[in-house]
C-alpha cells in the first residue's frame, strides 16, 4: 500500500516546522495542509480532539499529535537519516534537552512576550540564563547532534527564524550574537542546509503576524 | 561491571513514584535516596543542575532528569523484559500521546484542587474530571492501558491514584462517582508488587499535605 501522509500545520509555528524538517530530512513526500488557527478545519478537530491544535501528523488515515511524539513516531517509522541518536543515555540527554526548550525556554518567551516594566526584565534575565544552559550544550560538538543535524538541532530550530523574529517584533534585546557565539555560529551552519533554509518563515509577513496578534490580545485584555 | 542504579526522590512525589514502579517491573535493585527539597543535598544539585528538582535516575554514576524520560530510559535498557512501550511505533506514539497529556494536565489541575478556594477550585476540579473521563475512554475496556499488561500510561498514570484521597477531601470531588471505572483500573494495578511497594498510603499523603497547607499558609 503506498503510504499516505499528510501534515496539518501553520506557516508561523515552531511545532508544525519542526516536523516539516524531520520530514524532509527523510525524503518523506507529504501532502501539507495549513490551518487558519481562528477557523479551525473540521478535519483537524476530528483527528485531534483531545487538544485541538497542529501540528497534527496522519499516517494512512492514522492521527498523531503532538510535535515531539510526532518526530519520535517519524523516526521509529522511516529508519532512513535517524534523527535520534541510537545509545539510550544519549537519547535520554537529546529528550531532556528538547523537553527544556518546549518547557523552559518557549514558556519564558511567552513571559517576555506579555509582560511590561520589571517584569518583562526578569523574563528576559531568565531566557538569557535558559539560553546560556542551552549553548553549553553545542560546546565542542559541530551540531547539537555532532556532525549532522539530528533531533535536537531539529527542535533547536526554533531559534533560526521564529525566536529572532519574536525578538525583533517586541522591541527587546534578548538574543544576540554577542551574548552567544556559540549559538548563533550554529544557526549560520544550519542555514546552510537546504531543508533547513527552505523551512525559513518569511521575516516581514511573520513580524506583521506577531504584531498583529499581540495587538488582538492587548485590546482582548482592557 | 555491576550495575549501580540510584533514584533521588521525595516519597509523595507522584514523578518519583513512577520510577519506582518502572525500576520495580524490571526487578532492577537501585538503592533509593530520600530528599529533603528544603534542604537539596548536592549529589541532587550535581546530578540535576539544571532543573534541581526529583526525581533523578543515576546509572553508573550518569545522571537522567525528568520522569518521562527516566522510565523510556528505563524501558530501552533493560529490554529483556517486561517491555513498558509497545513496540509497534503507531501504539508507541499513542501511549506517548496519553503520557505526554496526564503530565501537561494531572499534576497541575490536582495541584488546584488543594491549593486554590472558590471559583478556581471549581474550575479546576471540573476539568480534572473531565480528564479523567478521558482517560477512562482511552483505557476502554483493557485491564490496563498496556493491554494485558502494565505498560507506559500506566506507570504514568497510577501515582497520582495516592493522591485522589487528598483531592477528594481538599476539593470534595467525588473521584469515584466520576470515574469508577479508572477507580477499578487503578486497584487492579495495586495488586501488582511494583505498583502497591511503590505508592505511600493515600492517608500519609493526604497528612503530608496538610502540613503542606499550614507551611504554605493556605486555608
Amino acid at each position: 500500500m503506498a503510504d499516505e501522509v499528510k501534515l496539518f500545520g501553520m506557516w508561523a509555528s515552531p511545532y508544525s516546522i519542526r516536523v516539516e524538517l524531520a520530514l524532509k530530512l527523510k525524503g518523506i513526500p507529504y501532502e501539507y495542509m495549513e490551518e487558519d488557527l481562528s477557523n479551525k478545519s473540521s478535519l483537524l478537530l476530528k483527528y485531534n480532539p483531545v487538544h485541538k491544535k497542529i501540528p497534527v501528523l496522519v499516517h494512512n488515515e492514522k492521527p498523531i499529535a503532538e510535535s515531539l511524539v510526532i518526530l519520535e513516531y517519524i523516526d521509529e517509522t522511516w529508519r532512513n537519516n535517524p534523527v535520534l541518536p541510537q545509545d539510550p543515555y544519549d537519547r535520554a540527554m537529546a529528550r531532556f534537552w528538547a523537553k527544556f526548550i518546549d518547557e523552559k525556554l518557549l514558556v519564558t518567551t511567552r513571559k517576555v512576550s506579555f509582560t511590561a516594566g520589571k517584569e518583562q526584565e526578569q523574563a528576559i534575565e531568565e531566557i538569557t540564563e535558559q539560553l546560556k544552559q542551552l549553548e553549553n550544550e553545542l560546546q565542542g560538538k559541530e551540531f547539537f547532534s555532532g556532525h549532522s543535524i539530528g533531533y535536537l538541532d531539529i527542535v533547536a530550530n526554533v531559534l533560526v527564524s521564529w525566536f529572532g523574529n519574536v525578538q525583533e517584533a517586541l522591541g527587546v534585546d534578548m538574543f544576540t550574537e554577542e551574548k552567544f557565539p556559540i549559538l548563533f555560529d550554529w544557526i549560520g551552519k544550519v542555514v546552510k542546509i537546504d531543508i533547513v533554509n527552505e523551512c525559513r518563515i518569511p521575516k516581514e509577513k511573520h513580524l506583521d503576524y506577531i504584531r498583529s496578534r499581540l495587538e488582538a490580545l492587548k485590546s482582548a485584555s482592557k | 561491571m555491576a550495575e549501580e542504579v540510584v533514584l533521588l526522590d521525595f516519597w509523595p512525589s507522584p514523578f518519583g513514584m513512577r520510577v519506582r514502579v518502572a525500576l520495580t517491573e524490571k526487578g532492577i535493585k537501585y538503592e533509593y535516596k530520600e530528599e529533603d527539597l528544603r534542604n537539596k543535598s548536592a549529589l541532587l544539585l550535581h546530578m540535576n543542575p539544571i532543573h534541581k528538582k526529583i526525581p533523578v535516575l543515576i546509572h553508573n554514576g550518569k545522571p537522567v532528569s525528568e520522569s518521562l524520560i527516566q522510565i523510556q530510559y528505563i524501558d530501552e535498557t533493560w529490554n529483556d523484559k517486561s517491555p513498558l512501550l509497545p513496540s509497534d511505533p503507531y501504539r508507541k506514539a499513542i501511549a506517548r500521546f496519553w503520557a505526554d497529556f496526564v503530565d501537561k494536565k494531572i499534576y497541575d489541575l490536582g495541584r488546584k484542587i488543594w491549593t486554590t478556594k472558590g471559583e478556581e477550585q471549581e474550575a479546576a476540579k471540573k476539568e480534572f474530571v473531565e480528564c479523567l473521563k478521558l482517560l477512562e475512554v482511552e483505557l476502554g475496556d483493557k485491564p490496563y492501558f498496556g493491554g494485558e499488561n502494565l505498560g507506559y500510561v500506566d506507570v504514568v498514570l497510577v501515582p497520582f491514584y495516592s493522591w485522589f484521597y487528598t483531592y477528594e477531601k481538599c476539593g470534595n470531588v467525588g473521584i469515584e462517582a466520576e470515574c469508577p471505572k479508572l477507580i477499578a483500573w487503578a486497584k487492579r494495578c495495586l495488586q501488582k508488587e511494583s505498583v502497591s511497594k511503590s505508592l505511600p498510603d493515600q492517608e500519609k499523603v493526604y497528612g503530608f499535605v496538610l502540613q503542606m497547607k499550614k507551611f504554605l499558609g493556605i486555608e
